[in-house]
């Protein structure tokens, strides 16, 4: 562990990761810390004060062009039509079998500039802009240009509670004015920056994206400027945890190329209404039969082992599908999870059994999100 | 944290305080460490048999399983009921309140192959560079 490996790649940040204290691990072709203080004690931080993530790994490519929504609206799920300048939707990439290749987040550049930029998971960035590239050819008629800016561009995430009494110490903008799913331009610590009020954890924050060159300068500054309100840097493993308690989905895990987004949960990011896309007859006729398997949301009942993705899923001796996700709940202290299973065992307080070292630990269904902040 | 000196050790970080036939199994503070947050811990039963070199308990962190392998051949005696229930003291004071189970030992001579605190300090210290 904490070896450098030749074919990884490293952030603009890697260097002061090592100087925290980092433990470093690969992830998804990138070198990523995946814990400071430890993950119980960062999960407390996000869901108590603020902690600051470094997703340089993650992948951004732009669509512009006369032609740009167009494109979108045929390659991806969601209804961009719908985004004002400055407005970001979270939708997926599909496939033509119905499956999903990416869940990614659409944000339409703010008044005054052209197009769309779209924020793509690490491990599938190379392979979604191949799609799209394959996807651009079938649409010919369509005047569009593709690009992908993620080596020059940087990304960082602070969120939590505090995360806006933060920000506003190292800016001038009007960050209290970013609503949920929009983005905007601002000067941080003296870096030009687009400010997005989006997430991955069920905190209210902010995620930045700025020159490779510069986005250190403002990860320097909200450490520094956060220190009173406790603030502190985040890895990969709490991460997981904070997402997995606000019961967003992981590519790779709760999404696939074989699972239906109306499987996992996601019809609501797929607008059947919008015209044609990649995939859409496929999904339609899975929403129409009723999708075969549901994403249900389990905890364990009393201690035991904790389930993780890929356990078994059993009623009654039978096997009905797999977990997707499986953590111990720092917020809840208990094991929770989702799990992919056939649609006749789903249901809120009906019962599974998951197998964990061969031996069955009894679960109930829950709803989720496992954990929801309350709204200011 | 030094390796305490009246304790021998596994290259698989497991520790060992040897009282005659009797021993008292932990893990060490490297293995809690590259653990992390420990949040469960499974322990056989009192009168199972473990075999040196075979897994014979479990401790899960936040992020993953991992299992425990016995230094020794022998039969469970007692098992630390209080770490089964705050797992957490293993992170906290893996040579002290987290020892794990007791065992009467059937092949003494197999003592002689475990590694003294300072050979294992010196083992330890190699991995973690």
């Amino acid at each position: 562990m904490g070896k450098h490996e030749a074919s990884l790649k490293r952030t603009a940040l890697f260097d002061r990761h090592q100087a925290l204290g980092a433990r470093i691990v690969p992830f998804a072709g990138w070198e990523m810390p995946v814990q400071y203080a430890g993950i119980l004690a960062e999960h407390r931080t996000v869901r108590t004060a603020a902690g600051l993530f470094d997703l340089g790994h993650m992948g951004q490519v732009d669509v512009t062009g006369p032609d740009a929504l167009k494109f979108l609206q045929f390659s991806t799920t969601s209804d961009v039509s719908t985004l004002s300048p400055g407005e970001a939707k979270y939708g997926l990439l599909p496939n033509d079998d119905g499956g999903v290749v990416d869940d990614i987040i659409v944000y339409r550049y703010p008044e005054g500039e052209d197009g769309y930029m779209i924020c793509v998971n690490a491990s599938n960035a190379d392979r979604d802009v191949d799609w799209w590239n394959t996807l651009r050819e079938r649409r010919r008629d369509l005047d569009v240009t593709i690009e992908d800016v993620s080596p020059r561009i940087g990304m960082i995430a602070i969120q939590g509670p505090q995360s806006e009494a933060i920000v506003k110490k190292i800016t001038e903008a009007p960050v209290e004015d970013v609503d949920y799913f929009s983005w905007r331009d601002g000067v941080f610590a003296g870096v030009d920056a687009k400010v997005a009020r989006t997430g991955y954890t069920g905190e209210d924050g902010f995620e930045f994206y700025a020159s490779n060159d510069e986005i250190g300068s403002i990860w320097d500054a909200l450490l520094e400027a956060g220190a009173d309100e406790g603030v502190a840097p985040i890895g990969l493993g709490a991460r997981d945890t904070l997402r997995l308690e606000a019961r967003m989905p992981l590519y790779g895990q709760e999404l696939g190329d074989d699972i239906s987004p109306y499987e996992a949960g996601l019809g609501w990011a797929v607008s059947l209404t919008k015209g044609d896309f990649v995939g859409r007859d496929k999904m339609e006729q899975v929403k129409t039969d009723g999708p075969k398997r549901r994403t249900v949301g389990f905890n364990t009942v009393g201690r035991s082992g904790t389930p993780r993705a890929h356990s078994v899923v059993e009623v009654d001796g039978r096997e009905v599908g797999f977990v997707t996700s499986g953590a111990y709940s720092p917020t809840l202290e208990q094991n929770i999870g989702l799990a992919l299973v056939e649609r006749d065992v789903a249901g809120v307080g009906k019962p599974l059994q998951i197998i964990v070292r061969d031996k069955p630990v009894e679960a109930v269904q829950v709803r989720t999100p496992f954990y929801k902040r309350e709204q200011f | 944290m030094k390796a305490p000196a009246n304790l021998k050790f596994t290259k698989s970080h497991e520790w060992v305080l040897v009282e005659d036939n009797i021993v008292t199994i932990g893990i060490a503070d490297y293995a809690q460490q590259e653990l992390g947050d420990i949040t469960y811990l499974e322990l056989p039963e009192v009168g199972a048999s473990v075999s040196a070199g075979e897994p014979f308990a479990v401790v899960e962190s936040v992020k993953a399983a991992a299992d425990i392998y016995a230094p020794l051949d022998g039969e469970v005696l007692e098992r630390n009921e209080s770490a089964v229930d705050s797992p957490e003291v293993i992170n906290t004071s893996p040579y002290g309140e987290a020892w794990l189970v007791k065992i009467q030992v059937s092949e003494p001579a197999q003592v002689d192959g475990l590694m003294s605190a300072t050979d294992y300090d010196t083992f330890a210290e190699a991995l973690a560079h």
